[in-house]
């Protein structure tokens, strides 16, 4: 309490604090990016191990034989798809049932806010077929899923081994949760069906039939990708809806799996590296982690299993890839890996809840848990914060009742509550529009400028957007005449303890979009004054403003990704993921477009409003 | 000054109507920092269920209102938005009559001192002017009604507006000078949730001071007086206990009520400190520690009375603070009761230490706590530590709030007798420090 109430040391300190402001604040960001950067070295991060003792410790053989009859199962299947022109239900229900499971299915139709481009659909009306195996050795309380997307493009290998799978489990005894084995048309639209139907909830606004046979509650699920007969390696999925991540001990079990049968495992397309001390072994790990913060930060599903993370069920997507590696993995194996994990699914005795659930993974055999690199936040936020309180004490300093109560004087009136209130209204109003805009007048722009919904609704947004930079800068003037130079100290403080409560909400919800907007804004907010030179500042504040910070992220995937994209298809991606961000908050529920439009956008127009005020 | 306070009024009323329209009612209502197992709608709903029914509403566990209450809802459950809107109305105009009282009479006094040459030359700027004393009241009514804790605690229907209403009627009367009164609303009040029997004090030592009776334990005027507002305070007391009785015929709402507040049995997290302790807590201490926890409310009453004998409305104004830091189950609409006084301490404010530092404290922890709600219930990711931390800083946050103003009050009346720039012995230049 001393520092609390001791005035003389609370003085040393605010004086201390006040006068290396600035220094403190560079050190601070450099030593946030330094500790974010250090994550991915191996000494500094811990080896991924099973926390779960049901899965750890106890011993499953894996006997699936019958890969080559799941592969030809696979072909049949993609026979039928062509036939039907979409998913062959007759023929799958037919199929489940002669394999022994109870089966099901579920119509479901959706008609999208604006046409998809990239996966070119509009109006989309599917089914889902489901099968459930009952469990002999149990209540049926819970269950297990298996789903296989069924796509036009391929994924014909996956439900051939997904029902060559039922079958060979149908014949083990051992089974004590309900396995439900999943085929569901339109990937995520109709995965979204199912779950609703499963939970009795609706929040979307789909609409969809209601399901006639269930399971007991789910405890994991797996999805299931494969597009050629044999595969190199199998890549893991982790990143869910809003940047949820599934308990880490559900990567660990595949992890351990991939050792077992000895198969290739990567994540982010990446295969793991032994040379962490050399420079190289360091950059592959570090473009690991960036990618993953990357996807993290995006905030959409990146595979099926993206929204079963929403009903706190344990997902990942496995996705078989095949490159021009020598070394060979047939159906076989994977279905005995597969058959491996479900068994120690099997023997959950709860939820997987043991492990860690906020990790980052520079590579499959380490992780990175929130204790090490929430510091790395924890030193960016401190940035507005020091910053605040810079602020505050300039303003004590400014009214005569300075420190410590004994100055007198006459106070002067204080800048107005209008003055303050003004900018931040209108910068939400733009914000709102920002959010809603867009697809309530795609009719009207399709209407009147020669371009098609999705374009409408992309350049709608960026067109308001834009407009924002114009609009709200100098609205005190117009209330109440000059601005002072308290007024925009006042604003800023209001700005930047904003910033600092938003920024460590979103980064609590989802590190990696709190993160890369702490990057980005933090800067931003430290070092903007009405003083600084306007063009040079104006021009770094539109390069750092959450718009460009997506373009530059867009560019730096790519990068990653080994697909460097020329300028022109950079910004062609850049529109596309603005659309797939808003038909991901529409379709699913993802939070990110609302985020940036409703409070990220308006925070960060505060700002331009200091950088203008007069 | 009645128009100022009719526009805001109107307000008010405008936002909660538009609130109780949207769907944030429905979200506000499961809310475990708006509504406690106590107040919530939820339960009176069930409650008014079971009484229709013929059934005690106190049979399961679910309902923990007062009879009273149940019988106030009986007759208005149709119009129970309205109910919850004119309860904020009342608090708010109950506060803005009280503290313009308030206000005349500290002036009054300071005239007299002033008059009297009683305070030291150097503290003129100390002196308060009735021109930053004129809005208080209004800033007092504002600060009640627009707190966004109030609107979502009346648009969640949660009863502990009307219990604020009851505390605010309990200030009038006292301030007003009408023991009956003041008694009686008192009674209701300990009658509706036991920890304002803390205020007994504070309105004790105003009216004493109100009638000039000094506060003496050899002189029979004290003591009478005691006696009589006493009797007043238990005679109400009797009376309304008994009355629901009659209305129920059962006793069954004493353990219900009071054995409830007092014995903690829910623990629903909420942003009270009990919640997290008692559900980690073995079974054995319990006893011990309800005990601890619960004089925590009661006992500071005997130390600042003693310290603040001689200003029962900022001693009123602690408790308050300290009975919705401490309560069993405490929702943001108690905080937002303590809050509306800030406004009338508005001239400590040169005094206080760390209200920037409080200020942010408060503002991200009410910012993360529905964050964490959703991390720890939703996403399943978070678990309840993280929900406890915030609701420990938080509870930290106002524990310096109410300790800072109360440093800043002592400090005021320290300078009004000894002068504003202290001099060491020695000459220099003093500064005071809390140790």
């Amino acid at each position: 309490m001393g520092l609390l109430s001791d005035p003389n040391r609370r003085r040393a300190l605010t004086t201390l604090l006040t006068r290396l402001n600035t220094p403190l604040c560079v050190v601070c960001y450099l030593a946030g990016v330094a500790w974010f950067m250090g994550l991915a070295f191996q000494p500094f991060t811990l080896r991924t191990y099973m926390s779960e003792n049901a899965m750890g410790s106890t011993m499953v053989e894996e006997h699936f034989p019958a890969g080559e009859r799941a592969l030809a199962m696979g072909r049949e299947f993609s026979a039928h798809k062509k036939q039907a022109g979409g998913m062959p239900v007759d023929w799958l229900v037919k199929a489940m049932q002669a394999k022994g499971l109870e089966v099901f299915t579920q119509s479901f139709s959706r008609t999208l806010p604006f046409p998809d481009e990239n996966k070119e659909r509009y109006m989309v009306r599917g089914t889902n077929v489901y099968g459930i195996l009952r469990a002999p050795r149990a209540p049926r309380t819970e269950s297990l899923v298996f789903s296989a997307p069924c796509s036009p493009q391929g994924n014909d290998q996956a439900v051939g081994l997904l029902l060559g799978l039922a079958q060979y489990f149908r014949g083990q005894i051992y089974w004590a949760k309900d396995i439900i084995f999943l085929v569901n048309e339109h990937d995520l639209i109709g995965m979204q069906a199912w779950l609703e139907g499963y939970h009795h909830t609706n929040s979307t606004g789909m609409s969809w039939t209601p399901l006639h046979g269930r399971g007991g509650s789910i405890q994991a699920a797996l999805t299931l990708e494969l597009s050629s007969d044999v595969i190199t390696s199998l890549d893991l999925v982790l990143e869910g809806l809003n940047g949820q991540l599934p308990n880490l001990d559900l990567a660990n079990l595949f992890y351990a799996f991939c050792q077992k049968i000895n198969v290739l495992c990567t994540i982010q397309g990446k295969l793991q590296r032994n040379d962490w001390d050399s420079v190289a072994g360091y950059s592959h790990a570090v473009q690991t982690m960036l990618l993953m913060v990357l996807k993290q930060a995006s905030g959409r599903p990146w595979g099926d299993h993206g929204l079963f993370l929403r009903y706190h069920v344990e997902a990942a997507t496995i996705r078989g890839i095949n490159s021009f590696r020598q070394y060979k993995t047939d159906a076989t194996t994977v279905g005995r890996l597969i058959e491996g994990m479900y068994r120690k699914l099997n023997n959950l005795l709860e939820r997987l809840h043991q492990s860690y659930f906020f990790y980052l993974l520079p590579s499959l055999s380490h992780f990175v848990s929130i204790g090490y690199y929430m510091p790395a936040f924890g030193l960016l936020i401190l940035i507005p914060l020091l910053r605040a309180l810079d602020l505050w004490v300039q303003l004590e300093g400014a009214a005569p009742a300075a420190v410590d109560g004994l100055v007198d004087g006459e106070q002067p009136s204080s800048p107005g509550f209008l003055s303050v209130m003004t900018p931040v209204v209108i910068s939400h109003l733009t914000g709102v529009a920002l959010y809603t805009l867009p697809v309530l007048a795609q009719q009207a722009a399709v209407e009147h400028f020669p371009v098609s919904e999705t374009e409408a609704v992309v350049l709608t947004a960026i067109a308001i957007y834009t407009a924002g930079l114009a609009l709200p800068h100098n609205t005190h003037r117009v209330l109440s005449g000059q601005g002072t130079e308290e007024g925009w100290r006042v604003l800023k403080l209001v700005a930047v303890l904003y910033m600092a409560v938003l920024l460590a909400c979103t980064a609590l919800i989802n590190f990696s979009l709190g993160f890369i907007l702490a990057l980005t804004l933090v800067p931003v907010a430290a070092f903007i004054t009405p003083h600084v030179p306007r063009i040079p500042s104006a021009l770094a504040m539109v390069l750092l403003s959450p718009a460009c910070t997506l373009l530059f992220s867009v560019f730096v995937y790519q990068e990653l990704q080994e697909t460097p994209v020329s300028l022109l298809d950079g910004w062609s991606l850049f529109l596309s993921v603005i659309s797939q961000g808003i038909l991901d908050h529409n379709l699913y529920g993802s939070l990110v477009y609302p985020l940036i439009s409703l409070l990220v956008y308006p925070c960060w127009l505060l700002l331009w409003n200091i950088l203008f005020w007069k | 000054m009645a128009a100022p306070l009719t526009l805001v009024l109107i307000i008010a009323v405008t936002i909660r109507a538009i609130l109780f329209r949207s769907s944030l009612a429905e979200l506000l209502i499961e809310r475990v920092e708006v509504v406690s197992p106590l107040n919530a709608w939820k339960r009176v709903v069930e409650g008014l269920a079971l009484l229709d029914l013929g059934v005690s509403p106190y049979s399961g566990d679910v309902f923990h209102e007062t009879p009273l209450i149940i019988y106030l809802f009986h007759f208005v459950i149709d119009y129970a938005d309205i109910v919850f809107m004119v309860a904020d109305g009342i608090t708010a105009v109950a506060l803005y009559l009280a503290v313009q009282d308030y206000n005349k009479n500290v002036f009054r006094k300071q005239k007299y001192a002033l008059e009297g040459d009683r305070y030291p030359a150097d503290c003129l700027e100390l002196i308060r002017s009735p021109k930053e004393m004129y809005y208080i009241p209004l800033k007092v009514a504002l600060f009640y009604l627009l707190n966004p804790f109030t609107i979502f605690s009346c648009v969640a229907k949660s009863t502990c507006g009307l219990n604020n209403a009851i505390v605010a009627l309990f200030i009038l009367s006292t301030i007003k000078g009408s023991a009956l009164l003041s008694a009686i609303f008192l009674a209701v009040a300990t009658y509706q949730s036991i920890y304002p029997l803390t205020l007994f004090v504070p309105a004790l030592l105003y009216q004493l001071q109100r009638l000039y009776i000094p506060v003496s334990l050899y002189r029979t005027s004290f003591w009478l007086f005691t006696l009589q507002y006493a009797s007043m305070y238990l005679g109400s007391l009797c009376v309304i206990v008994c009355l629901s009785f009659f209305l129920l015929n059962t006793w069954d709402f004493i353990p219900s009520v009071y054995g409830f507040i007092l014995s903690v049995p829910d623990l629903t997290p909420n942003i009270g400190l009990f919640w997290y302790f008692f559900a980690e807590m073995f079974e054995h201490f319990r006893l011990f520690f309800i005990c601890v926890f619960q004089i925590n409310v009661f006992f500071y009453t005997i130390p600042l009375s003693v310290k603040l004998k001689e200003h029962p409305v900022f001693l009123m104004f602690m408790q308050i603070a300290i009975i919705s830091i401490f309560k069993s189950y405490p929702t943001v609409g108690d905080i937002s009761l303590y809050m509306a006084f800030l406004p009338v301490w508005n001239h400590l404010y040169r005094f206080l230490r760390n209200i920037f530092l409080v200020a942010c404290v408060m503002l991200a922890c009410s910012a993360l706590f529905p964050v964490l709600w959703h991390l720890w219930i939703y996403a399943g990711s978070a678990n309840s530590n993280f929900y406890y931390a915030i609701t420990l800083l938080f509870n930290v946050g106002q524990i310096l709030l109410v300790s800072d103003y109360f440093y800043a009050f002592l400090r005021r009346e320290h300078h009004l007798t000894h002068g504003l720039y202290l001099k060491r012995k020695d000459g220099s230049e003093a500064t005071l420090v809390l140790k």
